[in-house]
């Protein structure tokens, strides 16, 4: 049966070429419709009903009000996004150095060997890698316990459960997402470009404001997106490092479903995600200057 | 008056090799100077050191009668373009032209004047809001120049810059960068691997070969008067015999092959009888006949066969094997159309003038 619809390629014309096509598609098209579309109808339905009876919905917008009416839940709401701003941010200036060396400076194994450093943290499930962070932080910790033995507290301090525990935790999770499309950004970079700018009178700065910036910037949006929608949508690392001091929009929603078994609610707040984060990323395309397929076929 | 550029006994060494040796130079001011070389024969590294990019492990570079030592590239009165031109291409053209002058400080508006004078000399007038991907090779080129040029640099330097063109449009940048020297007046140090680049272009040529100059000279005195057997054997296309030496007679040398070919040539440098040496003989010197006896009475003449004919327009050339020794000699076709029906096999003579053939100690291997 295969090789019967695969004779010479060019030999494949019209309705049996299109057949091809459609039959090569057809996992990706399945997936895209049957995981993505189809719950997300269903969902849209479900955050736009309100039960009045036992078994009785009508057509209402009352999730939504809800959410505008109570502070908890839209407070969550701009500080997840704001947190994820910061986290995507913070990423980016770490991940930065670490891509311009790998990049440009480091040769041969050295390339390599930096390249697999950046990708070993992620051989470990992101619950265990989470739950290492935690034996460190916590109380009874690791570093804790490393600053009263070096006399800079007196007591054992709770590093858990802070916005900044937080954050190392995004920005630790987000580092290979960041670094993979910059290094690729500035490895097409060319060293004479750099050496022509140099030798034209700019100095570091300048340069890499005026040159590389502008040659990575493909790179470092399509990293910022990857980055601020993993971050915006994680869910283990805020639970677990920030604890019941910092509440992630995701929570929100997971209690929704799981806890309040009120499905209509944390389908409204998915929805709410959705938005925030299309938003987010339409704006700071607008912001750099990028259209979205460029961007797309860069990295 | 300083020269624009001294180099003075500069050494780089790269582990236990040097990529440049003890190597002077000097430019005089307005002059174009190329630096002609095989690839790795150090002429890029010499480049960079001039420019700044490289420091020196030994020696200095004066740029205009200052020392540059611990002066970096963006401080140099010194401008490069570079082999592969390096625009921006993030920039318009007139911000490519212009990136210089703004990070001098200058006033926006003396650098819009000054970008539009510079495209306009080099022919670009209006091209200031085009992006560099919309421009020919050719124009790319004058943007590069335009770019290092509206700096008013004491220096140009230029790596290769035709190297990536396709053949017709070097031919065509070649005539167009002389004339933006003479136009511009800037002095030009040009490295290339293309002896006709370097001739065609220079005021004066230094012929490099394993990070030391074999020769410096005008173009004619490397091509018809070489001192080394390198630059003989690398300028120009040249036959090389190599043999014993059986007499020397003032500037005649006489000597005769392995096989038994003798023949004579001016002396270059000093040459002992019984010693080894070479000779250089240039095809275009070599004058074909159909008779021995139909060449002139001076020149020393031999006999051959046709091994085969290289078509090439104004440049063919044939290549005839001695008959007695066969050793291969290239010879110009003259365009006349005397012998342009010869065939290989033919049986054929030729001869030329010893004084127009150069012989060297063979150098110790």
């Amino acid at each position: 049966m295969a090789a019967a619809l695969m004779p010479a390629a060019d030999a494949i014309v019209g309705p049996r070429r299109r057949l091809a096509l459609l039959l090569l598609l057809a996992p990706a098209l399945l997936w895209l419709f049957g995981l993505i579309v189809l719950p997300h109808v269903e969902l849209a339905i479900l955050s736009l009903r309100a039960r009045v009876a036992p078994r009785v919905f009508e057509w209402s917008f009352a999730q939504y009000l809800t959410f505008f009416e109570e502070p908890l839940y839209w407070r969550t709401f701009v500080r997840t996004a704001v947190m994820s701003i910061a986290a995507t941010l913070a990423t980016f200036a770490i991940a930065f150095p670490a891509a311009w060396y790998i990049a440009k400076v480091a040769k041969g194994r050295a390339h390599s060997l930096l390249f697999v450093l950046c990708l070993i943290p992620f051989w470990v499930s992101e619950t265990v890698r989470t739950l290492g962070w935690m034996i460190l932080l916590r109380e009874s910790g690791v570093l804790p316990r490393l600053l009263v033995d070096l006399g800079l507290t007196a007591t054992p301090v709770e590093l858990l459960y802070h916005d900044a525990t937080i954050l190392v935790g995004l920005v630790y999770t987000s580092m290979l997402f960041m670094v993979v499309p910059l290094v690729n950004a500035l490895e097409t970079l060319d060293d004479s470009l750099i050496e022509a700018a140099y030798d034209l009178g700019g100095n570091g700065w300048s340069i890499l404001r005026e040159i590389v910036i502008p040659h990575a910037m493909p790179g470092i949006t399509a990293g910022a997106i990857v980055v601020f929608m993993l971050t915006l949508g994680n869910y283990l690392t805020p639970t677990l490092l920030g604890g019941k001091n910092s509440l992630w929009f995701t929570e929100l929603i997971y209690t929704q479903f799981i806890t309040r078994f009120n499905w209509e609610q944390g389908a409204a707040f998915g929805f709410l995600l959705l938005g925030l984060s299309t938003a987010i990323v339409w704006c700071g395309l607008g912001l750099s200057g990028q259209r979205f397929a460029d961007v797309m076929r860069r990295s | 008056m300083a020269q624009d550029l001294e180099v003075d006994r500069v050494t780089k060494r790269y582990g236990a090799s040097s990529a440049v040796d003890r190597l002077s130079l000097e430019v005089a001011h307005g002059s174009f100077f190329s630096i002609l070389g095989p690839s790795g024969c150090g002429k890029t590294t010499l480049l960079r050191m001039i420019a700044g990019f490289l420091a020196p492990d030994d020696g200095d570079v004066r740029i205009g009668g200052a020392s540059m030592r611990g002066v970096p590239p963006n401080r140099r009165p010194v401008n490069m373009v570079f082999q592969h031109l390096a625009l921006f291409p993030m920039m318009t053209v007139g911000d490519n032209v212009g990136y210089g002058l703004v990070r001098r400080g200058v006033a926006r508006a003396e650098i819009r004047s000054k970008v539009d004078a510079m495209l306009a000399r080099v022919g670009l007038s209006g091209a200031q809001g085009r992006r560099i991907d919309q421009l020919s090779g050719g124009q790319k080129q004058r943007v590069a120049i335009a770019r290092s040029l509206v700096l008013e640099p004491t220096l140009l330097l230029l790596d290769e810059p035709l190297g990536a063109l396709d053949l017709k449009l070097r031919e065509h940048m070649k005539l167009e960068l002389k004339q933006l020297q003479a136009h511009f007046g800037t002095t030009f140090v040009y490295i290339t691997h293309d002896q006709s680049e370097a001739l065609v272009l220079s005021d004066h040529v230094a012929v490099m070969n394993a990070g030391r100059f074999e020769q410096v000279g005008t173009p004619q005195e490397l091509y018809y008067h070489p001192k080394t057997p390198f630059v003989a054997a690398f300028v120009g296309a040249n036959n090389r015999v190599a043999g014993t030496v059986t007499n020397v007679e003032g500037d005649v040398v006489e000597l005769v092959t392995a096989a038994g070919l003798k023949l004579r040539g001016r002396r270059e440098g000093e040459l002992a009888t019984g010693g080894g040496a070479v000779a250089f003989a240039r095809p275009e010197s070599i004058v074909l006949a159909r008779d021995r006896a139909q060449l002139p009475a001076a020149m020393q003449s031999f006999s051959g066969n046709v091994e085969s004919l290289l078509f090439d327009g104004a440049n063919s050339a044939v290549l005839v094997l001695e008959t007695a020794t066969r050793i291969e000699f290239r010879i110009a076709l003259p365009q006349t159309g005397e012998f342009a029906d010869l065939v290989p096999g033919e049986r054929i003579a030729f001869g030329f003038d010893p004084g127009r053939a150069v012989c060297f100690r063979a150098e110790a291997s």
